[in-house]
């Protein structure tokens, strides 16, 4: 009779042990799991993206398209030169600009400009754009990401943070207002 | 002598382990197995513990931060001594790991090894073959160059693709909104810690089901694989006929990846390491990234597939591939093992080469890329301004400035993004080329809003000297009927 006992109190000891090691188990899940996820909650909370100065109109003569480079407003002090980004700044008539994003609308890697035939053009597939960002030729599926943009005090500012990809709604609207070539 | 036998006594009545390992090693294979076609599975575990010990050497110096690795590794590359070689000898061993995996695959495939009951051998051999390639792309990043920083733009790109969690996933993979600090930390913890892991579990279930159902026996067409008295007729061959694993089929395991280190060895000392390009620097766009060999085949790919279905071929494809390879011993756990029966299995592997071998050779070669400095670097032949009217040359001048040069070779240098053009007069007359040229089309960029009519007129009329002297160019016949000058014609 009490070795049953004895044996039912360890098998009784066994489940005890592992339903509290469930329970321990999914309560250390919560903080895993969010601290796996806080590239994806800080998004949702704050947002990447902030405005931020490109510098003055002048280094942007009209009708001409220049490189400009930004401090990633989202960067910590390891980053180095990760941190800097560049992107395309088109001044069409010194009033209407158009700032693209480096990245090339299929997979990212660094457009170029070539002021001589009017194009960009992307050394990894062969994608190219018009001057104004449009689809030109290769397989992009689209024109260029473009920044919004606004001019305060002669400077041009951008609301940027976020590198630009194919799938992203952000880049997707902000794209939208390319007009056609 | 004596002590050395008393030592092992000590330690083998704590550990226990003398009897097994020495029934591990000599338990019995079928005779035919120890054969130079078996060597690949032992050269691969050579090769992955190779990466250990260099990877560990590497971790020696290496740092894990964006703004350090590229530094880090001009250190090893430049300041420590023998560095250079030991990053030769963890990229040159990384290179021929993928190799002989592919290869040992390829053997098993087709000596029929997947099949009842080594299923599940083959499975987690699957398994191994994805590790090992995220070992490869892992790698490829810590070597922090410009290469790698595009390279994660373009996975990034690809992985914003996935319906509905795209953006996530990307803010997942970066670590945060942009290619950065975080991004190679965590890419950094997965190619020494989390994919090490699954590579060294799975290399033990591996290693264990060979152990427990034995070395594969040497295909003989005609004998088939039943279910119902394999393992009867396995036994019979290796215990009737077979030889012990240890010394009968080890030697020449030992021999081949002693051969296979040297090789390493030697491309390492010859070729040296693998980078680093220029800094990590996304502000310096004067990059052609470019993966590693064993991804220029999908690099290839992705410049092929049309604009409309390469999202659901980037994203569907890789998982049924992974299906298809999981799957097939459960549709083929049967039958025929022998390849001389198995024409399908060959067919499948010889167009499988030919087509990697193909994109590879490709992707080496990007004809797809305009040549970004052809218009400035690669003059137009001489022979095609050689005797033109002052026209004609205006519009090769023009040709050169509005960098047609990038994507139309001439006399075969330049880009190879669109046709070569040393007979374009052959195929298009005047009309065909202003509209060409005009509106562009068939991939090619309009540039009419690029291009004075008087620049037009002069390229038109550089095209149209394009053909062989003995040829003569297109033209357009309705013409001369409309201009009116038809009677001449007709009246021949």
């Amino acid at each position: 009779m009490s070795e049953e006992n004895g044996m039912s109190r360890r098998a009784m000891l066994v489940k005890l042990g592992i339903v509290l090691n469930g329970i321990v188990g999914a309560a250390l899940a919560v903080p895993i799991v969010r601290f796996l996820l806080s590239p994806v909650t800080r998004e949702k909370k704050f947002g990447y993206e902030s405005w931020l100065s490109l510098g003055g109109l002048e280094q942007f003569p009209a009708g001409q398209t220049r490189l400009a480079t930004y401090r990633n407003p989202v960067v910590n002090s390891w980053d180095g030169e990760t941190g800097d980004i560049a992107c395309w700044v088109r001044n069409v008539d010194d009033q209407t600009f158009q700032v693209f994003a480096i990245n090339c609308a299929h997979l990212g890697c660094p457009v170029r400009w070539f002021p001589q035939s009017s194009l960009f053009m992307c050394p990894c597939h062969g994608g190219a754009y018009y001057q104004d960002g449009s689809r030109a030729s290769g397989p992009p599926e689209r024109g260029l990401f473009q920044y919004h943009y606004k001019i305060e005090d002669g400077k041009l500012l951008i609301k940027a943070g976020e590198m630009p990809t194919p799938g992203q709604p952000v880049a997707n609207k902000a794209g939208g207002k390319t007009t056609c070539a | 002598m004596r002590l050395i036998q008393k030592l092992g006594d000590w330690f083998d009545l704590r550990l226990q382990l003398g009897t097994p390992i020495r029934e591990t090693a000599q338990h019995p294979v079928p005779r035919e197995t120890a054969s130079w076609f078996y060597v690949f599975g032992s050269a691969a575990l050579t090769c992955f513990m190779l990466q250990v010990v260099t990877g560990i050497l590497l971790a020696l110096i290496y740092v894990p931060s964006a703004g350090e690795a590229w530094n880090s590794l001009q250190t090893l590359n430049h300041g420590i001594s023998l560095g250079w070689f030991i990053r030769a000898l963890h990229g040159w061993g990384s290179n021929f790991m993928v190799a002989i995996v592919l290869i040992h695959m390829v053997q098993v495939f087709l000596f029929g090894a997947y099949k009842f009951p080594r299923e599940l051998t083959w499975i987690v051999g699957v398994l191994l073959l994805l590790v090992t390639l995220g070992m490869a792309f892992t790698g490829q990043i810590m070597r922090f160059d410009q290469d790698a920083y595009w390279g994660l733009g373009i996975g990034a790109s690809i992985v914003s693709r996935v319906p509905l969690i795209g953006p996530w996933a990307v803010n997942l993979m970066l670590g945060g909104p942009i290619i950065a600090g975080a991004t190679l930390s965590r890419f950094f913890a997965l190619h020494v810690f989390v994919i090490p892991g699954l590579l060294i579990a799975f290399v033990g279930v591996h290693l264990l089901m060979v152990l427990k159902l034995g070395i594969n026996e040497w295909p003989m067409p005609g004998r088939i694989v039943r279910r119902a008295t394999y393992m009867q007729e396995y036994h019979e061959l290796t215990h009737k006929q077979g030889v012990p694993f240890v010394p009968g089929a080890v030697g020449k395991d030992i021999v081949f990846s002693g051969f296979i280190l040297l090789a390493i060895a030697a491309c390492a000392l010859y070729f040296g390491p693998f980078g680093p390009s220029g800094q990590p620097d996304p502000t310096i766009i004067q990059t052609a990234p470019r993966p590693d060999f064993f991804f220029l085949w999908l690099y290839a790919l992705l410049s092929f597939l049309p604009p409309s279905a390469e999202t659901p071929i980037l994203l569907i494809g890789p998982a049924i591939g992974i299906i298809v390879l999981l799957a097939l011993p459960f549709f083929a756990g049967e039958g025929e093992k022998s390849w001389k029966r198995r024409p399908i299995a060959v067919l499948t592997i010889l167009l499988t080469a030919v087509a990697l071998g193909t994109m590879t050779h490709l992707g080496q070669h990007t004809p797809w890329s305009p040549v970004m400095d052809a218009w400035s670097s690669e003059p137009i032949p001489s022979q095609y301004v050689h005797g033109r009217t002052a026209l004609e040359r205006q519009g090769a001048l023009v040709f050169q400035a509005k960098q047609c040069h990038n994507c139309h070779s001439l006399d075969d240098r330049g880009g190879k993004r669109g046709p070569a053009l040393d007979s374009v007069a052959l195929r298009l007359n005047e009309d065909q080329l202003i509209r060409q040229v005009i509106q562009g089309g068939g991939n090619m960029p309009a540039y009419g809003k690029n291009l004075s009519p008087a620049e037009t007129t002069a390229l038109v009329a550089f095209l149209k000297t394009l053909h062989p002297a003995t040829q003569a160019p297109a033209r357009d016949a309705s013409r001369a009927i409309a201009l009116g000058a038809g009677q001449t014609t007709t009246g021949r």
